[in-house]
């Protein structure tokens, strides 16, 4: 407790220092010509000491291993609802989904519809036989009567993958926001900001600290996107048909945008679109900062209850985001103030493609709105990554360590202590690839990330609780051709050949390479297993039935915790 | 009792493999549902991208695909709610009853 206190004051007294400096900064005449935003820099530290405040109250109440990973079992429906909401609206859905509307119009749409409809076939299929059959990883599903070292080790690489990914995007962007917004801190501070905070929340808070900040998050973001698109609305006189026209009128590319069913200038491509479909909805169902989330509650009623809530929220903030996107057209494009130049293009803006809903905040709000927005897009990176990094610290000390190395020997103290370490080392990690990645163009993370998690973690975790038929081999074989697959296609791709490695035209030719991936991981993965008769194989085969009573019914799944 | 003799007690239980069949075949049709709605809006961009570009009425600029892409959204909502009041109030009961009969 101690140490917590210490670490505590430590980073109050940074805070101030940095706020010192910041003052000083602002009245130095260069670098910066921009004032300080005052308005974001208190909102920003409110938020900070309230979330270290909750830290250090959940710190108090994490003894067990279940208190780090699951929050003692203890969160109820609507609490892990707001906080699916929290981890899963993040950065880059708002501020990414916003801009993509700004500049390529209906498209942006498509975008909301299939992050979401993910949501459903999680809770139909696989929310209530996670929270059944596991404990903190959905390995341990995907393992439950499987051989756990080769199947966890697989599940482990997958989610990693995913996750440090996942936080190279989430840094990188952290990063590069908070050097626009308060210019007189540099990008490789921002990014070590924020790997300090995580670090701080996760080791000492667990999965409890890490649960109410992204409950605090998502109220935050739900309310601050509520606001927006409240002011676009009165502005437009409460009519979808004006704000629609308005933006037709004001838009370079006119009525073009209202019928943008691909990205302006690009060609319609049928296996494209229907493999972006299954990226974006499969892909949801692989997440492991997601899927995790199911172990928190209390049991398979309130799991279930919990993405009744989240599909609401995250449904809603979409149709939010699409309006935000609209109104940015309207109140933000062709204004001098935001745009770089509006001689040449009325729709770049100063600091860059993420803007848009930012700016329209400032637009709406002034310089305090512009701050609150600016704190709640910050509070929720520093969410994400808070979610993402204890995913991937899980991965590490349950499966890798307490599993795969120790074969299950390790005790409560020495896994909890191992994962501690793999938090303080992601932290680090994310940190030193936010700084190295800064120039990079990153834009195909999302494909990466949703890829793999689409094709590799979503299909093994199906086929492992609904057919019976599913040995290690096929399940190891399977995964594998996901994870390499996956990456192999992306390297060969549009994306990654020609935009980032400038290799002329790409040998595949689609950006998202679900749409062959995924049928050749179910193809590896049947199989390999009907045709393996080891006496193992056999074994998993009769261990199904006892399986499913428990995923069906519960009986045996793992209890809430006392206190 | 030990969970594993529940646990064979339970699957020779003629209703409990009745009930999982039930709430499999409301669960699978649910996300054949959803799949076709949101893979039928991804091949009519895919393949009629006219269908959701024409305007909703004479003289509107919103196209027919905004109506249907956020009605897609409020029908997932719709449907994981059908989904948790079946599973917890109809068949979650069924399910105690089960277990304990086993647990005797």
């Amino acid at each position: 407790m101690r140490i917590l206190k210490t670490a505590l004051l430590a980073l109050l007294a940074s805070a101030a220092v940095f706020a010192v400096n910041l003052a000083y900064a602002a009245d130095a005449p260069a670098p910066a010509q921009t004032p300080v935003n005052w308005h974001a820099v208190i909102m920003f530290l409110i938020f900070v000491s309230i979330t270290l405040g909750i830290t250090y109250w959940a710190a108090t109440r994490t003894k067990t291993a279940t208190d780090f990973y699951a929050a003692g079992r203890g969160i109820t429906g609507l609490q892990n609802g707001l906080a699916i909401a929290g981890d899963y609206m993040s950065a880059a859905s708002f501020l990414g989904i916003a801009a993509l509307v700004y500049y390529n119009g209906f498209y942006g749409l498509i975008f909301s519809v299939g992050w979401l409809v993910g949501w459903p076939i999680i809770l139909f299929l696989i929310a209530e036989r996670l929270r059944n059959l596991g404990k903190f990883t959905y390995a341990d599903v995907a393992s439950f009567r499987l051989q756990q070292g080769p199947v966890r080790t697989m599940a482990a690489i997958g989610s990693l993958i995913v996750v440090i990914w996942y936080l190279i995007g989430q840094a990188v962007g952290a990063g590069q926001l908070l050097h626009t917004l308060v210019p007189q801190m540099s990008y490789r501070l921002s990014i070590v900001v924020v790997g300090t905070l995580i670090i701080i929340y996760v080791t000492f808070g667990g999965m409890k600290a890490t649960t109410w900040v992204q409950i605090i998050k998502a109220g935050l973001l739900l309310g601050g996107a509520t606001l927006i698109a409240l002011g676009v609305m009165a502005h437009e006189s409460f009519s979808f048909e004006k704000l629609f026209s308005d933006a037709v009128n004001i838009h370079p590319k006119h009525i073009e945008i209202m019928k943008s069913v691909v990205p302006i200038g690009a060609k319609a491509n049928p296996i494209e679109s229907i493999s972006l479909g299954l990226t974006l909805m499969f892909g949801t169902a692989g997440l492991p900062h997601i899927l995790m989330r199911f172990f928190t509650v209390t049991n398979a009623k309130a799991a279930r209850k919990s993405v009744l809530y989240g599909t609401c929220f995250i449904g809603y903030f979409y149709i939010l985001t699409f309006i935000i996107g609209f109104g940015a057209i309207v109140l933000v494009a062709n204004n001098p103030q935001y745009v770089v130049d509006v001689s040449k293009s009325i729709l770049d803006l100063k600091g860059g493609g993420s803007m848009p809903a930012v700016y329209l905040a400032h637009a709406i709000g002034g310089d305090f709105f512009l701050g609150f927005i600016a704190a709640v897009a910050f509070a929720t990176i520093l969410a994400v990554v808070s979610g993402l990094t204890l995913a991937g610290a899980s991965a590490l000390s349950h499966d890798i360590y307490a599993n795969v190395i120790m074969k299950g020997k390790a005790t409560e103290k020495q896994e909890v202590w191992v994962s501690k370490m793999c938090v303080i080392g992601l932290g680090i990690i994310a940190v030193l690839l936010g700084i190295a990645f800064e120039k990079q163009n990153v834009a195909y993370i999302v494909a990466l990330t949703f890829s793999i998690a689409a094709c590799a973690n979503f299909p093994i975790l199906v086929m492992s609780v609904f057919w019976g038929g599913l040995t290690t081999r096929g399940a190891v074989a399977g995964g594998y051709t996901g994870i390499f697959g996956s990456i192999g296609l992306l390297i060969i791709g549009p994306t990654v050949w020609t935009k980032v490695l400038n290799m002329g035209p790409a040998i595949f030719p689609y950006d998202f390479p679900t749409f062959f991936v995924l049928p050749a991981v179910l193809i590896v993965a049947w199989v390999v297993s009907v045709t393996d008769s080891s006496e193992s194989a056999n074994k998993e085969r009769a261990a199904f039935d006892a399986q499913k009573v428990r995923s069906e019914t519960g009986l045996g799944a793992e209890a809430a915790a006392a206190h | 009792m030990s969970e594993l003799s529940v646990s064979s007690n339970i699957q020779r239980n003629p209703k409990y493999l009745e009930l999982v069949a039930r709430r499999g075949r409301l669960a699978w049709t649910l996300s054949a549902i959803v799949c076709v709605i949101f893979y039928g809006f991804i091949l009519m961009i895919a393949f009629t991208p006219g269908i959701l570009t024409e305007p909703i009425a004479a003289g509107s600029v919103i196209p027919m695909g905004l109506p249907l892409g956020v009605g897609v959204i409020v029908v997932c909502c719709l449907l994981t709610g059908v989904y948790v009041y079946e599973a917890n109030q109809v068949f979650d009961p069924m399910f105690e009853e089960i277990v304990k009969d086993a647990s005797k």
